[in-house]
């Protein structure tokens, strides 16, 4: 068995895997060669990673055959931060890792802060104050998915109909408290300060009219038919696979898991809103194809702003006369102990767990990162996928990477 | 064109300054061309410039925003032409590890193809660059070679989204020339014509509107076809696959900036005008319209103003089909792949297919019964 040679007698060739012999007496060498797949760096700098995440694509041709996340561009350390400053001067560093919905990362804090606190009662004005606002967050969250994942399809037109409503939930959160995207409005022990004359009559507003709005987004992009092409039957969470990686939120709730932390571990005053049915869980029912593809988490995100909207008119006719904020020192002392509180931010349940010595300063300081626990199922998500739907999956996980990375 | 065509201007302007026996033959005819080639360049430009502002305005429209309002004054005009002179200034970058022939070669070919079949263009009855009897043979021809530039350009970039779309740009462009010219067959059989200039004047009936498209079920199946193809062969949304920049960053164009980046830019917006030209003569009557009806009824035809009003009048089918092209890009999202091929394969192309078997059945039967 010989190899071609060349003018020396080498041979030109490695070793052929296989010689077969023809009829006729030639001999045919065939090797064993596989093409070699292509890597290529979808980010930190690509127009859908949403921030600066890295996505290492495997892929052969257009088809995706290993995807492989890398974070950490946008860490800030905001864990060790919070077990630097005081319980207080932590609460702006919160707005700023999930920077799309501060409201609720404030609130989560407060809350787990407030669970060392027993002494401490929140008055119910502020509590109302607080749903409200975590809501209309919540809204202004859900639109920039919506207008995002219209653009990582090829629809721009949605993008600019989203910010218009989402500019009037800044302009009601600025009236309130001064700041249009890092609010630090939710306090420990309340809110900063009371609704200003006439904005609760603003928001009722608001709550009329994005409703017909919301009607625009359905026939502009969740029934068109491109749209539904591009995302049905597009990148499934089981239901198993969605209980095994952890998933919370809307991503959970896509696969067909009936389970919402404000409905099923109520905090605040979101029981009582749910025992007067103000507000129904949204869940994937695979409408457009299977159960949990990328149409049905964009499509839970859709229903949830309406179940908002529920919630925001809920609290406008229960909201009562009152103090906003109890009398705090200025500087906290929280007793010893351990807090966890989870709550349902817009991306899913994000808990910050403290721990106090009694001190001015939390001993440890942990965020459960709604967008970290979810970015895992991307990698059991790619493979097999077109370039184009990679970036749909993507998308459809809506990432903050502020809130993966902290 | 030869040189003593009556048609041409260049010759008839020596004539009214009376210096035509100065001038000779060779001078003449190099005279007309290198006339033609500014003429044409200025075209394409003006086309361009219109376009991207138009494209702005219309986007801005859709989307509930006004769009550029500032250069210019009104409603920011000069907008493209503030544009233009910032490309203009860019540095001119070669990435490294690029093959720089191939690099600086793909926008001229992709600005030429398209140069080439402007050429077949014609502008008024009595004003044209070439009279050509294969016409749009010549544009489908000349048009789908940017293609060969496009891929040219991702090769050369040596970036692999670059790749990308060049090699999503071959696969759409072969796709959907096949059900692009089969579409175009419909109405050419109708006319019995490959002539652009020919084609127009046959559509010239009542009141100028007999129009291919009003002719039979089949040649509206043609048209709608035929506009999707186009939209596929200018890479227009939903089509934009090779640029893609939610997926492909920039697409084929990543690498590009500047002048160059300019060119492919300015071949897009002369292609989806040339499309929408095509569309006009061979579907919505070309240079007919009631106006040149009326003016042929009280003999104005042959005058400067009719030619004008002929020129009027394609311009006006030409910006319209734009129009539309925006308005679909600014609605719709943008397809797959696979859906792309899909389209193109099993559906267009068979209907198509259909349709100038239809459109053929249904001629010999007006021949037949009607002779």
């Amino acid at each position: 068995m010989t190899t071609p040679t060349g003018e020396n007698g080498k041979s030109i060739l490695p070793p052929p895997d296989e010689v077969r012999v023809l009829p006729n007496g030639e001999r045919e060498f065939f090797y064993d060669v596989a093409t070699s797949d292509l890597e290529v760096n979808m980010g930190p700098q690509h127009p859908a990673t949403h921030g600066v995440m890295r996505v290492l694509l495997r892929t052969d041709g257009e088809l995706v055959t290993g995807a492989q996340p890398h974070l950490g561009y946008l860490h800030r350390s905001a864990e060790k931060i919070g077990e630097n400053v005081e319980w207080m001067q932590f609460l702006p560093y919160t707005d700023r890792y999930d920077y799309l919905s501060a409201m609720n990362n404030n609130l989560s804090y407060s809350l787990a802060v407030e669970a060392l606190m027993p002494d401490v009662e929140v008055p119910r004005r502020a509590t109302m104050l607080r749903i409200i606002c975590a809501e209309l967050n919540r809204i202004a969250s859900h639109l920039i998915c919506f207008a995002c994942y219209g653009l990582d399809i090829g629809a721009f037109t949605p993008f600019f109909y989203a910010f218009r409503e989402r500019e009037w939930i800044q302009s009601l959160f600025e009236k309130i408290c001064g700041a249009r995207l890092t609010y630090t409005y939710i306090r420990i022990g309340g809110v900063f300060n009371d609704a200003p004359p006439g904005w609760l009559q603003e928001v009722s507003h608001f709550c009329d009219l994005f409703e017909e709005k919301w009607h625009d987004y359905y026939n502009l992009l969740v029934e068109n038919h491109i749209f539904v092409q591009r995302t049905a039957r597009v990148g499934p969470v089981s239901r198993e696979m969605a209980l095994d990686f952890g998933l919370t939120g809307p991503m959970l709730r896509a696969s067909g898991v009936d389970f919402d932390l404000r409905r099923d571990m109520p905090y605040m005053a979101y029981g009582e809103a749910a025992a007067d049915g103000a507000f129904q869980i949204p869940i994937g029912r695979g409408e457009k194809g299977l159960v949990g593809d990328n149409w049905d988490r964009f499509y839970v995100r859709m229903d949830e702003m309406l179940q908002s909207i529920g919630i925001v008119r809920w609290c406008l006719d229960n909201i009562e006369e009152g103090p906003v904020m109890p009398k705090l020192p200025k500087t906290l002392k929280v007793p010893a102990g351990e807090g966890y509180v989870g709550i349902e931010n817009p991306r899913g349940e994000l808990g910050h767990y403290v721990h106090s010595d009694g001190g001015k300063v939390a001993v440890r300081c942990r965020v459960r990162a709604p967008s970290f626990v979810n970015l895992a199922v991307l990698e059991d998500l790619m493979p097999g996928t077109l370039l184009a739907d990679s970036v749909a999956i993507v998308g459809s996980i809506d990432l903050v990477v502020g809130e993966t990375d902290r | 064109m030869p040189a003593h065509d009556s048609s041409n201007f260049l010759l008839r302007l020596l004539e009214w300054l009376g210096l035509s026996s100065w001038v000779p033959g060779w001078a003449l005819i190099l005279g007309t061309a290198l006339a033609g080639v500014v003429l044409l360049l200025v075209i394409i430009a003006l086309v361009a410039l219109f376009s991207v502002w138009m494209e702005r305005k219309v986007g801005g429209h859709i989307q509930c925003r006004l769009g550029p309002m500032y250069p210019g004054g009104w409603h920011g005009w000069a907008q493209t032409i503030a544009d233009g002179l910032k490309l203009f200034q860019k540095e001119d970058m070669i990435p490294k590890g690029a093959d720089k022939v191939l690099f600086v070669l793909a926008p001229a070919l992709v600005l030429a193809s398209i140069f080439g079949a402007l050429v077949a263009m014609p502008l008024s009855y009595d004003w044209y660059f070439a009279r050509m009897d294969l016409g749009i043979f010549t544009i489908l021809a000349l048009g789908s070679t940017t293609t060969i530039g496009v891929i040219m350009s991702g090769w050369a970039s040596n970036s692999k989204w670059s790749l990308y779309g060049a090699m999503r740009e071959a696969a759409q462009v072969v796709a959907y020339e096949i059900p692009l010219g089969l579409a175009l067959l419909c109405p050419l059989m109708t006319l019995g014509t490959f002539s652009l200039l020919e084609a127009s004047s046959l559509q010239s009936g009542w009141f100028g509107l007999q129009w291919t498209i009003f002719q039979d079920p089949f040649n509206i199946a043609a048209f709608i076809i035929f506009w999707i193809a186009a939209l596929a062969e200018t890479k227009r949304a939903p089509f934009d696959l090779p640029e893609a920049e939610s997926e492909l960053v920039a697409g084929f164009m990543t690498e590009y900036s500047g002048l160059r980046w300019t060119f492919f830019m300015m071949e897009e917006y002369a292609a989806m005008f040339l499309m929408s030209v095509v569309a006009g003569v061979f579907f919505f009557g070309g240079f007919e319209s009631p106006a040149t009806a009326l003016m042929r009824q009280v003999e104005l035809d042959g005058t400067v103003l009719y030619s004008l009003v002929c020129f009027g009048t394609l311009v006006a089918k030409g910006f319209a089909g734009v129009f539309l092209m925006m308005w679909l890009r600014w609605t719709l999202p943008r397809v797959r792949i696979d859906q792309v091929m899909t389209m193109g394969y099993k559906y267009l192309t068979p209907l198509a297919l259909l349709c100038v078997l239809l459109t053929a059945l249904w001629e010999a039967a007006r021949f037949a019964l009607f002779g």
